[in-house]
């Protein structure tokens, strides 16, 4: 039995809306989930209007929930990026995270848009994708069977699509606190100044013990129809000084990783240079905060 | 599904209404409530002409349902102006001709109020990025921006 028409629902808890969307996919109904709507609303008028059931999951304790601990830090899939920005000891561990989610969109946009619906929404070019790979993000994912977790750059396998399987929807990410000595960053390149869609990004995360790194992560952004890991810029910075031959190295290790396509907002070819100097300079940034 | 019934404050008043679940804000409040202060100008969240502020975030209301706003309180151009007159906002924009058609007009009054609201002493660059979600087919945003500079420092 299908739904003719729209019906919105807000449940209050994982297992009411584990059960609820078990139940909508079992008798066929379409739905869809929604958190702060700015990709959802914008679909749903602009390319496919068929009517489904909205299931609201802004007003579930996990998805609302901001945790920084000793350990690990847990954000909500649906907080929106206004509030992450204004977290000023989210922003003082993760600056390059919560620049990432910063740069989606315009203020509006950013009093509804959520990490989690970035990342669920599985844009090529989502900004805040690559940053949250290189924290070593992982996705809390709340299932019919209970909770699973999902490396976060396992979490989106194409354009427009991830990892959920219908009755099952993403809580939260959580990282490792990050130590001492160590620091993030996300740089992207849009055509104007504001507000635009990825050409290309880069987000980085690396650790130092003294002056040599000790671990890194390198995702690059809106150059595959994915976000990536690029393990070989993480290896040319371990163990180095991250010094201008290491840096040099991890960006043309992104060049060489990405696979790029033409469109109107950059050539293929712009956009593999591009990804390897935004991987210099996060790298660069990051380190800078490392050290700070 | 049939309409659902909502109640949340506008403007401090409470109103209630029944909206279709898939009918955005905007919808519901030039449609259902005839509160066309707030304008459509692109219906996809490009432009901000839509710009209302839901509990204390600033949002473009044609991204936000008309159910969501259940028990929620929702500030609308309608309300800036008080009993007492203009905002300072509008009275800069007057004086300064930030306005020509207008349609832009209420979106970045209620941007600008939210961003001198958090940051009372904001600089160019802070004004043009907070605001760079709106968009003005007719002034050129120079005179906005002198607007929003002159509002400021009268509020300060």
């Amino acid at each position: 039995m299908s739904n003719p028409s729209f019906a919105y629902c807000a449940p209050n808890s994982v297992d009411e809306t584990v059960e609820l969307l078990g139940a909508l996919s079992s008798n066929g109904t379409r739905f869809q989930l929604l958190a702060g709507g700015t990709d959802v609303l914008v679909q749903l008028r602009g390319i496919d209007d068929t009517p489904r059931t909205l299931v609201d999951i802004k007003g579930i304790a996990e998805t609302k929930r901001l945790d920084i601990g000793a350990d690990r830090v847990y954000i909500g899939s649906a907080i929106p990026g206004a509030v992450l920005n204004d977290n000023v000891e989210l922003k003082a561990i993760f600056p390059g995270l919560v620049e990432a989610i910063d740069l989606i969109g315009s203020t509006q946009i950013q009093g509804r848009a959520s990490m989690g619906g970035n990342l669920c929404n599985a844009s090529p070019a989502g900004d805040s994708i690559p940053a949250i790979i290189a924290n070593g993000g992982v996705c809390h994912i709340a299932s019919p069977t209970g909770e699973r977790e999902l490396a976060a750059e396992d979490f989106v396998t194409g354009v427009g699509s991830n990892a959920l399987a219908p009755a099952e929807f993403l809580m939260g990410v959580s990282f490792p606190t990050p130590v001492a000595s160590s620091g993030d960053a996300y740089l992207r390149f849009i055509p104007r100044t504001e507000m635009d869609i990825a050409v290309a990004g880069a987000g980085v995360r690396l650790t130092l013990d003294g002056d040599t790194c000790t671990a890194a992560k390198v995702a690059i952004g809106a150059v595959a129809i994915t976000a990536l890991v690029v393990p070989e810029a993480a290896a040319a910075l371990v163990g180095s000084k991250v010094d201008d031959a290491a840096i040099a190295a991890a960006g043309d290790a992104c060049s060489a990783l990405a696979k790029p396509i033409t469109d109107k907002r950059g050539t293929a070819e712009y956009r593999r240079k591009v990804v390897g100097v935004l991987c210099r300079r996060a790298i660069a940034k990051a380190l800078e905060r490392a050290r700070a | 599904m049939s309409k659902v019934h909502v109640a949340t404050q506008i403007n401090g008043e409470v109103h209630e209404f029944l909206c279709e679940p898939e009918e955005t804000l905007l919808q519901t409040l030039r449609d259902t409530l005839g509160m066309t202060g707030t304008k459509e100008g692109c219906a996809t969240g490009d432009c901000g002409a839509c710009s209302v502020m839901l509990d204390g975030a600033l949002v473009c209301s044609c991204l936000v349902l008309g159910v969501e706003t259940s028990g929620k309180e929702i500030e609308t151009i309608e309300g800036v102006a008080s009993e007492d007159g203009l905002h300072v906002l509008q009275q800069k924009f007057l004086e300064h001709a930030a306005l020509q058609c207008g349609v832009c007009t209420p979106g970045f009054i209620v941007a600008a109020k939210a961003l001198l609201e958090k940051n009372p002493d904001p600089s160019e660059t802070e004004i043009r990025y907070w605001l760079a979600g709106n968009l003005c087919r007719c002034t050129g945003y120079d005179k906005i921006i002198r607007a929003v500079q002159d509002a400021a420092a009268t509020l300060r």
